[in-house]
């Protein structure tokens, strides 16, 4: 059953991220990206981590998407792409052949095995994945997290100053 | 117990696609006369009858409504982007219904010896002895009306019209600015629960004949969440992005035959969604007398709520003007942000000291 639901999606996955790179029309592209953000959630929640794929639909195919979407509207990029691009296809296909060569021998010979650590499948479905993932970032990994907030804090202060004509 | 697939029960598949049908066709019919009693309702607050014709006192009214529009031409602009433009209304539409999956409507009910939860994503687990329901619910919410945002952005867009470009992008900003504030106020009620499973947060409300209810420990939230909830939602008086005066019909302008109907059914749909949420995290769920003995009045107590918030929500519009575009971002990006964020840190203080 879950073979079967991870090869449809698997599907989903692969079609809409070819439609993001071939759509002709910027709009269409973003709403395949959007497609396959959802199907990355997918992944998460079957991986048994339901808030990351929360947090994937709500950040990446909510906001940050959202944010694109507006970008390409209000540059009012039309669909008409006269001009033939090649977009170096020899020298692309060559480094995806590479990569995907390199995928597939680090697959081969690697052993699919469970995440060793205090943090295990059964664990995780005890205590629940929000909680734990709260309580790391809280005690162990709290000076990181602060850092990133003052990080993000800076880039809004940043904006603000950027986009304001009179402070 | 019976037959098995693929090691659960048949009963689990029965009961599943029952209570998704269940929900399903209720939403339908709610979204269905929600419009025949709005019109219905501000009618009589307006001194008016309402509609009249169709049926004793107008009761076939949203089936002639339906066959309508299912009857009208279908237009779509020769500038338009097709792709964007057919698929706007499915994704205004398809986030409004499946937030309805994690929202619990009953208790547990019993048949036939198969105990069966009644929320759509849950199911009992006979060995531990309770229900397992999605345990990121309200995340699970708030990422779906997330989503919802990209029907009406697109719609404005692809019609390649200047008033629904306006109405998309109104609607768009809109909404982006006060989902934050309702997903700040909807913290300090997991800092009150301590959970985001929608199950147990009903479980938390049960006590003391609805005086646990959220929304006596925290009014302040609620008050934010249902007021951002209708301007995520487009209702009045938030309903700019579909202002008449100004912008013809918004993002739907260009609209017509069963797209435009499926717009509409977006925000009626919406609307159910936001009353059960609403209802879920403050007003107990379906918590009320004698659930304890008889669970199916549960679902009876949570339809009866969701009710009457929508009927506040109409008597809301019937009442009050359309806010003005800056005033609309200055409440929502000056006051209720921030009133949120104090309503969190006071919580947290409170939490800590009891």
């Amino acid at each position: 059953m879950e073979t079967l639901f991870f090869l449809i999606i698997s599907l989903v996955a692969i079609i809409s991220a070819i439609l993001v790179v071939t759509c002709k029309n910027p709009i269409n592209s973003a709403l395949a990206l959007i497609m396959t953000f959802f199907c990355l959630a997918t992944y998460y929640v079957m991986l048994d981590a339901p808030f990351m794929a929360a947090v994937q639909v709500m950040v990446y195919a909510g906001a940050i998407m959202v944010l694109m979407v507006f970008t390409i509207m209000l540059l009012n990029i039309r669909v008409d792409a006269t001009k033939k691009h090649s977009h170096k296809l020899v020298v692309g296909s060559i480094i995806g052949f590479f990569t995907f060569l390199n995928i597939v021998i680090v697959l081969v010979r690697s052993r699919a095995a469970l995440p060793t650590g205090p943090y295990s499948g059964e664990m995780i479905k005890k205590i629940g994945h929000t909680e734990l993932v709260g309580r790391e970032i809280f005690t162990s990994f709290l000076l990181p997290f602060e850092i990133t907030s003052i990080l993000l804090l800076v880039a809004i202060v940043g904006a603000v100053i950027l986009a304001k004509k009179k402070i | 117990m019976g037959i098995e697939i693929l090691g659960l029960p048949m009963m689990y598949y029965i009961a599943m696609v029952a209570k998704v049908l269940v929900a399903f066709v209720f939403v339908l019919l709610t979204v269905a006369y929600a419009t025949y009693a709005e019109r219905k309702i501000i009618g009589h607050m307006q001194v008016r009858l309402g509609p009249m014709r169709t049926g004793w006192h107008g009761l076939l009214q949203p089936i002639a409504d339906g066959v309508k529009l299912f009857f009208k031409e279908e237009i779509i602009p020769s500038q338009a982007s097709t792709f964007a433009f057919l698929i706007a209304p499915l994704i205004a539409l398809i986030p409004a219904f499946i937030t309805f999956a994690v929202i619990p409507f009953g208790g547990v009910i019993e048949v036939a010896g198969y105990k069966i939860p009644l929320q759509i994503a849950a199911y009992y687990d006979t060995t531990a002895g309770q229900v397992f329901d999605v345990n990121v619910g309200v995340l699970y919410i708030l990422a779906m009306s997330s989503l919802g945002v990209y029907g009406i952005v697109l719609a404005g867009w692809a019609s390649n019209s200047k008033y629904s470009l306006m109405g998309g992008l109104r609607a768009s900003a809109q909404m982006i600015s006060y989902e934050l504030a309702a997903g700040l106020s909807i913290i300090a009620v997991f800092m009150l629960s301590g959970t985001l499973s929608l199950t147990k947060i009903v479980e938390l409300q049960s006590g003391m004949g609805g005086f646990e209810w959220y929304l006596f420990k925290q009014p302040l939230a609620a008050f934010i969440f249902f007021i951002c909830s209708l301007a995520e939602i487009n209702r009045t008086p938030f309903d700019l992005p579909e202002a008449e005066t100004e912008l013809v019909s918004g993002f739907c302008t260009e609209y017509s035959s069963m797209k435009y109907a499926m717009f509409f059914m977006a925000e009626y749909a919406n609307m159910v969604t936001v009353c059960a949420l609403t209802v879920t995290l403050f007003l107990g769920g379906w918590n009320g007398p004698l659930t304890a003995a008889m669970p199916l009045l549960g679902p009876v107590y949570f339809i009866a709520k969701v009710y009457f918030l929508m009927f506040v929500c109409m008597w809301i519009r019937a009442t009050l003007p359309r806010y003005r575009y800056d005033q609309l971002m200055h409440l929502g990006w000056k006051v209720f942000i921030p009133v949120a964020l104090v309503n969190i840190v006071v919580t947290g203080i409170i939490g800590y000291f009891i």
